[in-house]
């Protein structure tokens, strides 16, 4: 005979996560933060959209604008293709990123270039409401409300702070609507996201 | 008798002074086990190169690392620990396991050289529209992901000359890194890809490389950290088969030595017997080693291994001096002249065979012809000549007639079985033409000594590392580095129109490391003055987001780049291109090879013939496309195809002695028949037990025929009116008896090559044996 003096620990676990989330499913917000936020951000489980995105770059005397779709499947696959100006498609999946331009292909590790890695996990990780790995490279803050919210995040390494200043993310409910980066020498870009309305 | 030895003194002088050549031969030769047995004699131009490949080629000095067990950060801390001592190493040309040591040093190099080293450069390029074209579309590239890296290069390099040589890079896909050193697909092993300075083929430096790098892992706390380092590569190869041969040729042929002593001392009941016997042996042995090192210069690990199963066949001789001649009442002279005549047939029909491999292109095979005949010879001859004078007075081995009657019995009654063996026979051929075209192994590495653990381990390490095999190559030859260069260059203008229509994956060059002197001064030639670039470039980005004065430094850069001395070899010194070059541009005697490895689309194959056409196109001269994985095989079906030819004229030499010295076709036939019968059972034996057969297989048939011509003669010998003598008999099963156990101990090497030859022989000879008792012809008593 076994006799449980305590529930094992996994399903303490387990229960609390079960109360996590009825109270996440919970229609009424007592105080809407950050981790509800990247709650109903994880229920995507895939999505498509359209993006225009806008550079401003001291090199350049006036923006440049390029266009495409982006497509998103949990947990980690984020594929970004451009149409204008040139067609090229990068997708990113898991650790590695290959890049298609023309016919060339490139392919890399994100573990070897850990500023492209923080840059990519900050939109994936926003996609995906993966708190932890967001928090892994950025200080995170959220204003607003569920219907209206901006996320912010401020990377934490020397490194990073000496690429990017600030990531702002802003979107109503569970959808992302802009990207806006800036960069440390003061070029920024902005990506506007239009859900796109014809699944294919 | 002490006249009797007086009379021999003569044979016995002539056989010490031969012994001493042979001996001192032998303590000057050079016994290898490298891949130079297997390489033709007379090579074309695509296996001369398949040589240099596998001798010489970057390949061969590869060796693929990998580090299994622990767990995965104390692997990635041994890669790095280990990799930064073997940097350290002048051994080492480059160690690879991810860290990126040499990435600044590289992109230096191509940043500083870019004028003269991107083939985009061009008096268009320069002109008003071309620069804007170039510069219109660095801009498209800003607004990419990749933007981010372009950017700060802008001002320098409007032109994006960068990025046309970093596109150029290899694009393969590099191994997973796993806290910051390469790893498995499945993340169990650490990975480093270490390239020698040495050469594949020189055995002793990829020894004390192997062992360099076991030291350095242990020295990182390898062996503390339950965490195993294992290697491959070519040269590993090498290192391995040679350690396998040398501790298998030992092993075996002092197993198969004590094996055939316990036999004979079995049957004899002498040690002074045994002693005796074995002298014919020794004298063999030592004459094939000494003829094939006068032959070829060198001997090869797997002839001594062939020769220690030979030592079971040249005994036989003695056996049959001692054995017979105990029946004529221990007169060895008047066995020399009843018996030797047969004996002395059977050694020719062996050499018949054996002079077949003689002509042999592939050198392996002919040492073992070589070999064979100099120590059947040698042996036979001092069975005849020597060993009588040397055998005490009133010299007798154990009565072995109570065996030799049982066995007259039991050959008495073997007529009996003549349906059975003729069903064996049919079903025989049966198998062999249901089989007939799946017979012959078609692959070249049936013929390598290397385990099949090791070749799993290769292959495993290799898909991970993503290392090339290196399999399509283009070589163009020319007397000097700048020609061979300068139709590189032809060459690869040629195949990068390929890669774009999506024909190839991919290519190298060396030049496009180390372009031709001719067009680096063509590329400086189309760079403008400072002042005409100026004014170019403000006539350029009208219409672009883009301000003409943003551009100043390229300006400086460019007319720099127009007087910057010409990139040399020893500009590539310390980046990881230096290692590549040398690799693909190779002198040889003087004269210069460029190799282009090319890279199958993934999924498809190279279409040779497309390539030769677009080669053949270009107009450049000596310009060779190679498969070598194709080269190889190819190479290896033509040594099949020749030993086939080479074996059969080898068998029509033997009918025509027989017909000679026996004068009756149909005693020939009578000969012929039981080898052929014992050849085609095995051959259909083999089959079925699911083995393709290679060359070694053929050798070994060959040699079953040597054999067993013995027997079938002796049985022949009897004639009509006589029985065969039971001591006759009891010395033929003793003879079969040592051949089986020399080698049948070969059938249990994990050498392939041996294995083939024991699996065939030992089982083979005595079905020739039995055959022969079988098929002989009846004596009517």
């Amino acid at each position: 005979m076994i006799h449980f003096t305590r529930p094992p620990a996994s399903l303490l676990a387990s229960l609390a996560a079960g109360w996590v989330l009825a109270m996440a499913a919970a229609p009424a917000f007592a105080a809407w933060d950050l981790q509800q936020l990247m709650d109903s951000l994880a229920q995507n489980q895939s999505g498509r959209a359209t993006f225009v995105e806008t550079k401003r770059l001291a090199v350049l005397s006036r923006p440049i604008e390029s266009s495409g779709e982006l497509l998103y499947t949990a947990p980690d696959r984020l594929e970004k293709r451009t149409l204008k100006p040139q067609p090229e498609s990068m997708v990113v999946d898991g650790d590695s990123l290959s890049v298609e331009r023309g016919n060339r292909k490139y392919q890399l590790q994100l573990q070897a270039y850990p500023e492209i890695a923080a840059f990519i996990e900050s939109i994936r990780g926003t996609l995906a409401g993966d708190r932890k790995a967001l928090e892994r490279n950025y200080r995170l803050s959220v204003d607003g409300s569920p219907e209206g919210w901006v996320l912010e995040l401020l990377p934490l390494n020397e490194k990073m702070k000496a690429v990017i200043q600030r990531i702002r993310i802003s979107g109503a409910r569970d959808q992302v609507r802009t990207i806006e980066i800036s960069q440390a020498d003061g070029d920024s870009s902005l990506m506007v996201i239009e859900k796109s309305t014809s699944p294919r | 008798m002490i006249a009797a030895r007086r009379r021999g003194t003569p044979a016995i002088v002539l056989w010490l002074a031969f012994l001493a050549a042979c001996a001192v031969i032998t303590a000057r030769t050079e016994f290898t086990t490298d891949l130079s047995a297997f390489m033709p004699r007379s090579p074309s131009p695509e296996q001369r190169l398949l040589m240099d490949q596998l001798r010489e080629g970057l390949a061969s000095r590869l060796i693929l690392v990998g580090i299994e067990g622990a767990d995965a950060p104390a692997r990635a801390r041994l890669s790095r620990q280990t990799a930064e001592r073997l940097r350290a190493d002048p051994a080492f040309v480059t160690v690879n396991n991810g860290e990126a040591v040499n990435l600044e040093r590289d992109q230096a190099f191509l940043f500083d050289h870019r004028y003269l080293l991107s083939p985009a450069v061009t008096p268009q390029r320069f002109e008003a529209a071309g620069l804007h074209a170039a510069i219109a579309e660095t801009i498209d590239l800003l607004a990419s992901p990749a933007g981010l890296l372009v950017k700060s290069m802008l001002p320098r390099d409007p032109t994006g000359e960068m990025v046309v040589l970093l596109g150029r890079l290899d694009s393969g896909s590099p191994p997973r890194l796993v806290e910051g050193a390469w790893a498995s697909g499945d993340g169990a092993r650490a990975l480093m890809l270490v390239q020698t300075r040495a050469s594949g083929s020189d055995t002793d430096a990829q020894e004390s490389a192997m062992a360099a790098i076991r030291r350095a892992f242990d020295a990182a706390g390898g062996n503390s950290a339950s965490a195993q380092l294992v290697m491959t590569g070519p040269g590993v190869f090498s290192v391995t088969s040679r350690a396998a041969i040398k501790g298998q040729v030992g092993t075996l042929s002092v197993i198969g030595l004590a094996l055939i002593a316990s036999l004979l001392l079995l049957v004899y009941r002498s040690f002074t017997a045994l002693a005796l016997g074995l002298v014919p042996v020794a004298s063999g042995a030592l004459a094939g080693v000494a003829a094939v090192s006068l032959g070829f210069g060198s001997v090869h690990g797997i002839t001594l291994g062939f020769g220690t199963a030979l030592i079971g066949e040249a005994v036989d001789y003695s056996i049959y001096l001692f054995v017979q001649s105990e029946q004529q009442g221990g007169d060895q002279q008047l066995w020399v002249k009843r018996f030797w005549p047969t004996i002395r047939l059977g050694v020719l029909t062996s050499i018949c065979g054996f002079a077949s491999l003689l002509l042999s292109g592939f050198p392996g095979l002919a040492q073992l012809g070589l070999y064979s005949i100099a120590g059947l010879v040698a042996a036979a001859a001092v069975t005849r000549f020597v060993l009588p004078h040397l055998l005490p007075r009133d010299f007798r081995v154990h009565d072995v007639s109570a065996l030799g009657a049982v066995l007259a019995r039991l050959v008495a009654r073997a007529a009996a079985l003549r349906w059975a063996a003729a069903v064996v026979l049919v079903a025989a051929c049966a198998v062999l033409v249901q089989h007939r075209s799946s017979v012959w192994s078609r692959n070249i590495s049936s013929l390598s000594p290397v385990s099949q653990a090791d070749v799993a381990l290769d292959t495993r390490l290799r898909a991970d590392t993503g290392a090339p095999d290196a399999r399509y190559v283009v070589v163009v030859s020319g007397p000097s580095r700048e020609d061979v260069l300068r139709s590189s260059e032809q060459v690869s203008a040629s195949l990068q129109a390929q890669v774009d229509r999506g024909e190839l994956a991919g290519f190298e060059s060396p030049s496009h490391y180390l372009p031709s002197a001719a067009a680096q001064q063509a590329r400086q030639a189309s760079l403008p003055e400072p002042d005409l670039l100026r004014a170019r470039l403000a006539q350029a980005v009208q219409g672009l987001p883009v301000r003409a004065e943003t551009f100043a430094p390229f300006i400086a850069e460019v007319s720099a780049a127009r007087n910057q001395p010409l990139v040399q070899a020893a500009d590539l010194r310390h980046t990881s291109m230096a290692m590549a070059v040398e690799g693909m541009l190779i002198e040889h005697d003087g004269r210069w090879n460029a190799l282009l490895p090319l890279k199958a689309p993934q999924g498809g194959a190279i279409r040779a013939d497309g390539i030769r056409a677009a080669l053949a196109a270009t107009g450049v001269p000596n310009a060779l496309f190679v498969d070598l994985k194709a080269e190889s095989d190819h190479l290896y079906s033509g040594y099949l195809q020749e030993a086939s030819v080479l074996s059969l004229g080898g068998l029509a030499a033997i009918v025509a002695l027989l017909l000679v010295v026996t004068r009756s076709p149909m005693r020939t036939l009578r000969v012929i028949l039981p080898l052929a019968a014992a050849v085609v059972t095995v051959t259909a034996a083999l089959v079925l037990s699911g083995r393709e057969l290679t060359i070694l297989h053929l050798v070994g048939l060959l040699l079953v025929v040597a054999v067993g011509s013995n027997y079938a003669l002796f049985f022949d010998r009897a004639g009509p009116d006589a029985r065969i003598a039971p001591r006759t008999l009891a010395s033929m099963l003793i003879a079969n008896l040592t051949t089986v156990a020399g080698f049948g101990v070969l059938a249990f090497s994990s050498v392939s090559l041996l294995q083939a030859l024991g699996i065939t022989v030992a089982p083979g000879v005595i079905l020739a044996l039995a055959y022969s008792a079988i098929l002989a012809r009846p004596s009517h008593d």
